[in-house]
């Protein structure tokens, strides 16, 4: 056991200050256990997420020592022995009350994107799908949602843009649906006019912090922006498909509509 | 000061789920598809249940890896796994729909692992005789949840993520509604509804070493057992063989049978593969009794037979805690699984990357060259509400159950992989159930203002209370009686002591009292959540002194092996007519004989179809 100092944001959306406590830390501890201490000794109301407690579920994210982390992944062994550890809200989503924030956008971000087409069964009644060809899907499919890649992204966390592009959460499930293999959707149109796909520029800082280690820009990001470019921008690429009568959808669901 | 019920915020639904895990959502869905006002409240945000922890996978007989498999054996395999202490019925429902269930999902977008054939691949799981368990690496829940919650939302389900229920209204006799509250605000909430659907798990969260998360409170149960429903089978608890023992703050936490599936061996402190020691009669004639014959079985032989590793979870968790007890253990208390020596590192990297991470990140171990060290942790009740097998209606009019906290599929013990496909099987029938009774009514049952104002007021008086019981202190009071008295090996002084125990704890909880305001308040959420624990605390340790026998994951030192006569009885649990806990020891119908055949039957003549039993 030794004796470590904490600093933990506690307020509500109406302000709040830093409180210090101290708390005698043993071995293998995380965060999320300390903050569970503090929890039962000093603060039960101390206000905060939690379920797996084993980076399975991606409920506990806040920001420990002005980085976005899983507070459950997150050893105290990984300090240096004297340094103070400060944790507080995600900055991008109001808060609620302490370390608890209004993640409720991207609820409202994901029911945005149209829901899996699958092409028609097999003659047998089951689909077809080779493990090569599904490697990259389940990659992106790895995601448990804690939104500390949307917590970093500078257009969300700097620019408040938030009604300009989903986040790369979403760019990666659009990129999940859009590389499915069964999927018959094209994803492309909403990508560009809707979803906000130019806004990102490629800092791979949600890369970064991603627990999963999902390859979320060069392997998501990246390659849905060039099926943005390929549609709307190479001449090449239109021009064939005017010549050869490739059919595909350019216009945005509501577009269409008109 | 009067309180008001018509002040309380109400929300109309036809049908409301309680719990977005697996089952809530299945659940959800069929009864949006039926057409009915569907709402979902769930404790959490939506995809964080205890379903994401859930890692092997699915159990459903494709015959996509040993086309051999069929419903009959994973019925056999389901009924000997139970000790035959399964509701028949819902074992044939289950392994004959689990595969169209599955199907669907991938319909939804779910992406499982494939064959070179590009088919659904299964692996092997602890007493399933051919590998029959679709996954997705070792992360097959959080794949099954966000399966359903992405097709879910686009249903016309209203969600109310971080609302937890207090208790059911009822209009005489049948379902009425559920009170309540909002865990961001403390504000209660009615809901006005002709059915519920309870799909709230267990209560592992009694115990100190679990794997469960701290939703794990038993709330369906006893919300059901003070609505007057009957409850079954509560005192088979799953101790799963393997949790983390070390470091103590991860002690519990789940890893995967698949790492036997795949190939992981048990060993004691002096490197012997003990399992060959523990291999019981009843499964001796389908199990490898030398590690040669089991390591022909690993490298894909099909006349082989499994490695003891792979018996049943109760006969695992028994043995590793005999082999602890006799000085055999591990350093931190358990015993050493092994998959390091017995694939190369990149399939271990590939096949099971979760528990790659959660040694590497929380233990600071490598799978890949180092061994694990393992022990049981209290991981699933098979008991729950008891429910008819093809509706899944409880014995009060209008209360449906599914899942875990749902009782009979399992009987006295649960294969693994058998839990994702009961979500999928018994949340879809709860959704049909519930729409065939909702359709039925003649009128709309209508909750009584007393009955909530009533609620309200025991919720807020914990609040008000000037000084009281610390709610963390309680509760951990609570796991360690549990723990020592309600464990894995059992005995009636200890369960007496137990409910001795929890009668001391009961008066606490009276007196309990969480400091702070109602907004996002963990003390009064978790001061809240005792009463729960308690009554299913309660409801398990009667129940498990009123078997006088060893089954499945029951084991009484003082009664020890299967006896004859307790096969015939379920213990059924209600509510008294003075509110005290009510045990009763009841006969079991009459299996139907196609089942009863399909079960005793031999493994050859189901493989051959010799034995039919769609007859």
């Amino acid at each position: 056991m030794a004796k470590r100092n904490f600093r933990v944001w506690r307020g509500d959306a109406k302000g709040g200050e830093f409180k210090e406590f101290t708390v005698d830390v043993g071995t293998g501890m995380v965060v999320l256990d300390v903050l569970h201490k503090i929890q039962a000794d000093e603060a039960n109301d101390l206000a905060l997420r939690w379920n797996c407690k084993a980076g399975k579920c991606g409920s506990c994210s806040m920001e420990i020592n002005g980085k976005p982390r899983l507070s459950c992944m997150t050893r105290m062994n990984s300090f240096g022995p004297d340094e103070t550890i400060t944790v507080q809200p995600l900055k991008t989503f109001p808060v609620i009350k302490d370390l608890v924030t209004d993640v409720s956008w991207n609820y409202v971000q994901n029911k945005r994107i149209p829901k899996f087409k699958p092409r028609p069964r097999e003659a047998d009644g089951t689909h077809r799908m080779y493990q090569e060809d599904v490697d990259r899907v389940q990659e992106f499919r790895k995601c448990i949602e804690c939104y500390l890649c949307q917590d970093t992204c500078h257009v969300l966390r700097d620019r408040d843009g938030k009604d300009t592009f989903i986040g790369p959460r979403f760019m990666i499930r659009v990129a999940s649906l859009e590389m499915h293999p069964l999927d018959s959707d094209d994803r492309i149109p909403e990508l560009k006019k809707e979803f906000g796909s130019g806004m990102c520029n490629i800092t791979r800082c949600c890369t970064e912090v991603c627990p999963e280690h999902i390859g979320i820009t060069d392997n998501g990001i990246i390659p849905m922006k060039e099926r943005v470019v390929d549609r709307f921008y190479d001449p090449v690429a239109i021009l064939g498909r005017k010549l050869f009568g490739i059919r595909r959808r350019t216009k945005t669901r509501s577009e269409e509509g008109k | 000061m009067a309180l008001d019920a018509s002040e309380i915020q109400t929300i109309e639904h036809d049908v409301l789920v309680i719990g977005a895990g697996g089952a809530g959502l299945r659940a959800a869905i069929e009864c949006s598809a039926q057409k009915l006002s569907t709402g979902v409240i769930s404790k959490s945000l939506l995809g964080k249940a205890h379903t994401v922890m859930a890692e092997g996978g699915m159990a459903a007989a494709m015959g996509n890896v040993d086309e051999r498999d069929n419903w009959k054996i994973h019925f056999r395999d389901t009924m000997r796994g139970g000790k035959f202490l399964n509701v028949w019925r819902m074992a044939e429902l289950h392994a004959k729909q689990a595969p169209e269930r599955v199907h669907e999902l991938e319909e939804w977008g779910a992406v499982f692992d494939r064959t070179k054939e590009g088919k659904i691949s299964q692996r092997n799981f602890g007493g399933h005789r051919h590998p029959r368990l679709a996954h997705v690496g070792d992360r097959t829940g959080l794949e099954l949840i966000r399966s359903l919650q992405d097709h879910g939302v686009h249903q016309g389900i209203d969600f109310h993520m971080e609302c937890t229920a207090l208790e059911l209204l009822k209009d005489g006799d049948r379902i009425a509604g559920v009170l309540a509250y909002w865990r961001e605000t403390g504000r209660f909430v009615v809901f006005r509804c002709k059915a519920v659907i309870l799909c709230t798990g267990g209560g592992g969260k009694a115990w100190k070493i679990t794997s469960n998360s701290w939703e794990y409170t038993g709330d369906g149960i006893a919300m059901a057992f003070e609505a007057g429903a009957e409850l079954m089978d509560m005192e088979f608890t799953q101790f799963h063989p393997t949790g983390m023992v070390w470091p103590p703050s991860v002690r519990g936490t789940l890893v995967t049978e698949g790492v036997r599936g795949d190939g992981g061996i048990l060993k004691n402190s002096e490197g012997k593969r003990f399992m060959f020691g523990y291999i019981p009669e009843k499964f001796a004639a389908e199990t490898a009794d030398t590690v040669e014959e089991a390591n022909r079985w690993l490298t894909g032989d099909k006349t082989a037979r499994r490695p003891p590793e792979l018996l049943t979870r109760d006969e695992v968790a028994r043995s590793i805690n005999a082999e602890v007890k006799a000085g055999r253990g591990s350093p931190h208390g358990g015993v050493f699984l092994d998959i390091a020596s017995r694939q190369p590192a990149d399939f271990i990297k590939r096949k099971l990357p979760s528990m790659y991470h959660q040694f590497k990140e929380l233990a600071e171990v490598d799978i890949t060259t180092d061994p694990m060290e393992v022990g049981p942790t209290l991981h699933y009740f098979m008991g729950g509400v008891r429910v008819d097998a093809d509706s899944q209606m409880s014995t009060v009019p209008g209360l449906f159950a599914a899942g875990e906290c749902g009782a009979g599929l399992h009987g006295a013990n649960r294969l693994g992989g058998n839990s994702l496909s009961d979500l999928i099987v018994f949340g879809k029938l709860a959704g049909t159930g519930a729409a065939d009774y909702v359709r039925g009514l003649s009128s709309t049952p209508k909750a009584t203002d007393d009955q909530i104002v009533a609620g309200v007021r025991r919720a807020t008086d914990i609040l008000k209370r000037d000084s009281g019981t610390n709610p963390y202190v309680l509760h951990e009071k609570l796991t360690e009686t549990m723990q020592a008295n309600v464990g894995i090996i059992r005995v009636k002084d200890e369960l007496e002591k137990a409910l001795h125990d929890l009668e001391g704890l009961k008066k606490e909880a009276e007196t309990i009292k969480a400091p702070g305001t109602s907004q996002y308040n963990p003390g009064w959420h978790e001061a809240l959540s005792m009463k729960s624990l308690l009554i299913t605390s309660e409801i398990v340790a009667r129940a498990a002194l009123t078997r006088e026998e060893s089954r499945g994951a029951h084991t009484r030192n003082d009664f020890p092996g299967e006896r004859e006569e307790w096969v015939k009885y379920n213990v059924i649990v209600k509510k008294g007519a003075n509110g005290a806990v009510e045990v009763e020891k009841r006969e079991r119908p009459e299996p139907p004989p196609r089942l009863k055949e399909i079960a005793y039957a031999k493994i050859e003549d189901l493989e051959s179809g010799k034995v039919a039993g769609d007859l």
